[in-house]
């Protein structure tokens, strides 16, 4: 539909011409390509343990130094960089796999199964997502797969909410209503015709609800119920660099800076993105 | 209005049952068992059976729900998992250290929260705007346990002047706030990033709408223009958010508490669950779902006052 497109065209011009959201974007596109190439060009195996060098400051032999088991911080932290953008991409798919379906279903039933399933929402969305991210993590215990279902499932509440929403109105319109009459089934209604519409307000919050997932890993992983060591995850670099506070810092602080930066800028595209929507706010 | 207030408690009470509901099912489908955790891997199987016997785990699911159910009507929270003791005297114990952090945490917010959403509204586009803003963006995206680090790291590590850890002697109150200060300070600026940036959305809604200009027409001053007619009304969504922020500020609470390693109910928590004492990680979450949808219920309730035109049927 032409309208469509340019209405994405005017959106993608306000985008760029919101310089938060540009900057953001370059943020996210500099971890990503530091995610996908940078393990490629690690100077130190990040799991190799070199007694001898514990605990050393940053030089230019390690770039970021060392932690007190001799591991190039650097080397780990740009493994990191992938594992906690694997953690935050996988996590945001399951919690929209989930949530979507069952927010089009609340919004286009109606009834009894929308009162419970929103009312279900109202209350998981009651808990802190740290609280509900813990709770979960004890529950389902395991590795990888464990640590990103109970991310997923934690953040799943949002994207019910955010799916059922769209579908109210959509489910209203004539092309459903006409779909409805040449006797297309409820199921293939919800996927074919509601799903693609919900999908772009979807695809929007996702990239927000990203940070909120990486943000869940490296708490997890900083408590120390995140992956098992010894995997580089940043929340775990922190956490085996407190002791060593005083006279290490580096430890802790290098891979810090990396949730902040990468976080950071998936807020400032969502912050954008917010502006976007809601012109109002815009400056 | 008593008619409103009545429902919105009568809705609370579902809401706090299926909580804990939710919380007992979680904590029963935790692998591995809490005996076996309690007595350590070398126990010998009737060991680890006679203490299940104790702990009550081999009567059915629901007659232990409703057990359950029962003592925390009666104010009863059970025992601890692991070393026995009753949860509740526990609880209490640690719950002045939460409190002393969460209510200062909330106070430094509102107090720079407020004032900086105002200036960055007022000034909207300035350089003023662009650094509170920028700012506050970065408060949002810190983990509060890596702030509360650089913060240990530069005033107790590198400038000697408050305590890196503990939570201090609570019948002295120097001690108590010298050991509050740090964790405060890393409680209150993560939630003034959050105020802020609602003050400024707030207010800039309130300043684009028509009876502001109405006022500036008359001449008022622009002081006047923006505390008397725009703040007033900004403030009661400031309200309502700061409200809705009780989640936020328990998540950064118990990552404070664990950085500082202050006493606490989150310490309590994550020590609970990393030895596997269920009873005690259920009593503390059943209670900070207590307190969320508690402060939930009197954020509407105080809405309502502020704004005569919420509807209240």
């Amino acid at each position: 539909m032409p309208g469509e497109k340019t209405q994405a065209q005017r959106m993608w011009r306000t985008f760029k011409r919101n310089r938060t959201a540009l900057v953001g974007a370059i943020g996210v596109i500099v971890i990503l390509l530091l995610a996908i190439f940078g393990p490629f060009f690690m100077p130190y195996d990040p799991i190799e343990q070199h007694l001898l060098d514990q605990l050393k400051p940053p030089s230019a032999r390690f770039r970021f130094g060392t932690d007190v088991f001799g591991r190039d911080v650097l080397s780990r932290v740009i493994l990191g960089t992938r594992f906690s953008l694997m953690v935050g991409l996988t996590s945001v798919m399951i919690a929209v796999v989930l949530g979507v379906p069952l927010g089009i279903l609340a919004g286009y039933k109606g009834g009894l199964i929308d009162t419970g399933i929103t009312r279900m929402v109202d209350i998981l969305m009651s808990f802190p997502v740290l609280i509900l991210g813990l709770m979960l993590r004890a529950a389902i215990g395991g590795g990888f797969i464990g640590l990103v279902l109970a991310i997923g499932i934690a953040i799943t509440p949002r994207f019910i909410r955010l799916a059922r929403g769209p579908t109210l109105s959509i489910k209203e319109k004539e092309y459903i209503e006409s779909a409805k009459a040449l006797g297309m089934s409820e199921v293939r209604l919800m996927f074919r015709h509601i799903m693609p519409n919900v999908m772009g307000d979807v695809a929007v919050m996702s990239t927000l609800w990203i940070a909120l997932a990486i943000r869940l890993e490296a708490n997890l992983s900083f408590i120390g119920i995140g992956i098992p060591p010894p995997t580089p995850s940043w929340g775990e670099m922190i956490r085996s660099g407190v002791d060593f506070l005083t006279n290490a810092p580096w430890i802790s602080t290098i891979p810090g800076i990396f949730i902040l930066f990468t976080v950071m800028s998936f807020n400032m595209i969502g912050d954008g993105i917010r502006d976007i929507i809601d012109p109002r706010l815009h400056q | 209005m008593i008619g409103y207030i009545i429902r919105k408690i009568l809705i609370a009470i579902p809401t706090i049952f299926v909580a804990v509901t939710i919380i007992f099912l979680m904590m029963r489908v935790i692998p591995g068992d809490p005996a076996t955790a309690a007595l350590g891997n070398y126990a010998s199987e009737s060991a680890v059976q006679a203490l299940k016997e104790r702990m009550g785990l081999n009567r059915p699911i629901y007659i232990q729900y409703f057990d359950y159910l029962k003592g925390l009507i009666q104010g009863d929270l059970g025992k601890s998992f692991v070393n026995r003791n009753p949860v509740a005297p526990l609880i209490r114990k640690v719950l002045p250290y939460t409190i002393d952090l969460t209510l200062s945490g909330i106070l430094i917010g509102i107090i720079l929260g407020i004032p900086l959403g105002i200036i960055t509204a007022v000034k909207r586009n300035s350089m003023v705007d662009y650094i509170g803003r920028t700012l506050s963006l970065a408060g949002l995206s810190f983990p509060a346990f890596y702030s509360g680090l650089l913060l240990m790291l530069v005033f107790s590590v590198y400038l000697d002047l408050f305590p890196s850890i503990g939570g201090g002697d609570l019948n002295n109150v120097g001690d108590r706030l010298y050991h509050l200060v740090l964790p405060a300070l890393n409680l209150g600026l993560i939630m003034t990033a959050y105020i802020t940036r609602m003050t400024r959305s707030a207010m800039l809604e309130v300043i684009e709408q028509d009876y502001i200009s109405t006022a500036r027409a008359k001449g008022l001053n622009e002081n006047t223009v923006i505390i008397k007619h725009a703040l007033r009304n900004a403030l009661i969504s400031v309200i309502t958010v700061i409200g809705l922020y009780v989640g936020i500020l328990i998540a950064g609470s118990v990552m404070s508490e664990i950085i500082f390693s202050r006493p606490g109910l989150g310490k309590l928590l994550i020590g609970a669950m990393k030895s596997r004492d269920y009873n005690m990680m259920q009593s503390i979450l059943v209670m900070i779902t207590g307190i969320i949808v508690i402060v939930n219920l009197i954020t509407d309730i105080a809405y309502s006052f502020c704004d005569p035109r919420i509807k209240y049927e």
